[in-house]
């Protein structure tokens, strides 16, 4: 179980049922109208839009190319060049301009979220509604299965299935993908079955409407509130996990790759003599995970009616 | 009762057997199969030979599953491929160092995050609830083995207050019978033994609190503010109780309950955490080798870890869920 699942849990979690009652425009006009008004969320959007910024302008923003080594003469063991004029964070050990790996880091961890959030959620969503629609057998062994998977702890899981892929990015996204494949699939299929007893599809039913048409135009459009804000944690700790997994050595193969977590890593070996080679990629990771966390926590207030006034 | 106990058990039972067939599942899509992956830099044709027809893969897929539920059921996975020694001797020697790093972080989440919690609720809009909010969100997204560097580098490196690594003074002198080193330290009269191994266990202890920590505070909050709602908390104060007595017997009795749960939860994320923090600090913890059997690919004990932690876990979980129901009689009846 994750940590975020846990809080999606809380009590004070979407109530659809009644979300459901009012018109869905009305809704979502509403749930932004808050949004934006909640300070925590607007920072949180702020954060987020800066590092989308970073990560698809990153040729443009990065004064130097992120595997350029040409400052390899002004480093010498145990003294790294600190910020100046050319360099605003500094040299590495291996004389690379830090400033440009950070932005470049970008990428790597917005591509890591976004696959592993794309193939967890898609995977996740599937066996929710398969479980969620038919009910019976296929639900319960859906639902056994999810038990099992989540009876290891996440970052447990994300490691076996990182060990057993081999050293990629891919295994890594793959890895924090089938690790959220379970919270997906029961968070959308707890929230189907809820549905299922609503009055507009007892309303539907009584019009005849056949039984994949209530599923897919009718129960699974109104089940969807609670998988959006799961989907926005789950960014966050897709980024977390990622830096956990290149400090036990399981990302990518390519060691210059500017990627955070592995430059994270990488600084533990120089602790001492350059701490801030530690504490400019574990700031980015902290940010940008910031942010997804601070707006999903923000959005499943906005879309809680229990917080309406 | 007896009822609800027994049911509970039988639940473990499909759970058990799953993992079982997951894990076998894994063990076979290791890369290079099974036996190379087992024995890693030693698999020379008569090795993997030997390790082939012990784990039977020339039988039937069946058999080997049924061959590979018998060594899990005897805690058999194999000889380490760091050591040579077996994973479970090695893993047994190492777990109560990992097993005091989980209860001091515990310790901390919880006497920490309670009470804060609880003030973050009693005080709900205000400056200490937004610190409370705000802290918490930072912790889940903070990497522990972040947090794990900046505490090493501020309190050991900097401050020099406590030591960067390791579970004791290497120059101490002291015996250690049941490798717990802190009540080593108390069952052999060496006090001094125990304060340094308590000296030692701080900094790694607070880095892995802060995932539990802060999710302990975020319960205990939503829980207190649900709670203090209620009807029954309106009556006891209607009644005129005092604030203290409707405290204890109503609120916090109440509010408890989702916490006890967490707590338990919780002590997954701090198992697996420890494989982070444990590396951080040189903790001699079955963490630490199991980090190191990810570098080395040390298949055996990867696999040993994952059994007995999703083992303990599991087995955990279920005894929240008893514990739950010996608390709150509705859930046995539901």
């Amino acid at each position: 179980m994750s940590v975020n699942e846990v809080v999606a849990g809380e009590p004070g979690g979407p109530a659809p049922a009644e979300a459901a009652a009012r018109p869905p425009s009305s809704l979502g006009r509403e749930a932004l109208r808050r949004l934006v008004r909640n300070p925590m969320a607007v920072v949180g959007m702020v954060l987020i839009a800066v590092f989308v910024l970073v990560a698809v302008f990153a040729p443009l923003i990065a004064p130097y190319s992120p595997t350029d080594n040409s400052w390899l003469d002004q480093v010498r063991p145990g003294q790294y060049p600190g910020p100046s004029a050319e360099h605003w964070l500094g040299i590495d050990p291996l004389g690379r301009d830090v400033f440009s790996r950070i932005i470049y880091g970008a990428r790597q961890s917005l591509l890591i979220g976004v696959v592993a959030l794309a193939l967890g959620a898609v995977a996740g969503i599937a066996l929710g509604v398969l479980a969620g629609a038919f009910g019976g057998w296929v639900d319960t062994t859906v639902m056994r299965f999810v038990d099992i998977m989540l009876s290891v702890p996440g970052l447990l899981f994300a490691i076996a299935v990182a060990a057993m892929l081999g050293q990629s990015l891919t295994s890594v996204m793959i890895a924090i993908a089938v690790v959220n494949v379970p919270i997906f699939a029961r968070l959308l299929r707890g929230e189907m079955l809820g549905q299922r007893g609503a009055d507009y599809v007892l309303a539907a039913r009584s019009l005849g409407i056949s039984r994949s048409a209530i599923v897919f135009r009718h129960v699974l459009p109104n089940s969807f509130t609670p998988v959006i804000v799961q989907g926005t944690l789950t960014l966050a700790l897709a980024i977390v996990e990622a830096a956990g997994l290149a400090f036990l050595g399981l990302s990518g193969s390519d060691p210059s790759a500017p990627e955070w977590g592995r430059m994270l890593t990488d600084a533990q070996d120089t602790l001492t003599s350059a701490p801030m080679l530690a504490i400019y990629p574990g700031l980015a990771i902290v940010l940008a995970a910031l942010g997804f966390t601070l707006v999903g926590e923000s959005l499943r207030e906005a879309l809680d009616p229990k917080f309406r006034r | 009762m007896l009822r609800f106990i027994v049911r509970r058990l039988l639940l473990l039972v499909p759970i058990l057997l799953g993992l079982s067939v997951l894990l076998f599942a894994w063990v076979r899509a290791l890369p290079g199969g099974p036996a190379q992956a087992l024995l890693g830099e030693r698999a020379t044709p008569e090795a993997v030979a030997a390790i082939e027809s012990q784990l039977g893969l020339d039988r039937p897929l069946w058999e080997q599953y049924l061959q590979f539920l018998g060594r899990a059921v005897r805690l058999d996975f194999g000889a380490s491929l760091q050591t040579g020694q077996p994973v479970i001797d090695e893993m047994l020697r190492r777990f109560p160092a990992t097993i005091e790093l989980a209860v001091a972080a515990l310790l901390i989440a919880v006497c920490v995050g309670i009470p804060l919690g609880y003030l973050a609720a009693r005080r709900y809009g205000t400056w200490v609830d937004s610190l409370a909010v705000t802290g918490s969100l930072l912790g889940v997204t903070i990497p522990i083995f972040f947090l794990a560097y900046l505490l090493k580098y501020v309190f050991s490196v900097e401050l020099g207050w406590l030591p960067t690594a390791g579970r004791a003074d290497p120059r101490a002198r002291a015996e250690h019978p049941t490798g717990f080193y802190v009540l080593d330290g108390i069952i052999t009269g060496n006090l001094d033994a125990s304060w340094d191994a308590i000296q030692h266990l701080i900094l790694p202890a607070v880095a892995l609190a802060s995932i539990p920590l802060a999710v302990i505070v975020r319960i205990t909050r939503a829980s207190v503010l649900n709670v203090v709602n209620e009807d029954y908390v309106r009556t006891a104060e209607a009644k005129g109780l005092l604030p203290g007595t409707i405290t204890r017997r109503h609120v916090l009795k109440n509010a408890m309950l989702p916490v006890t749960t967490v707590i338990g939860l919780q002590l997954g994320v701090l198992l697996a955490g420890a494989v982070l923090t444990e590396t951080v600090f040189a903790f001699a913890g079955v963490g630490k080798f199991m980090a190191d059997a990810i570098v080395q690919r040390d298949f055996p004990t990867i696999q040993g870890f994952i059994l007995v932690i999703a083992v303990v876990y599991v087995v955990i979980n279920m005894i929240v869920d008893l514990v739950y129901g010996l608390l709150d009689p509705r859930v046995r009846v539901s």
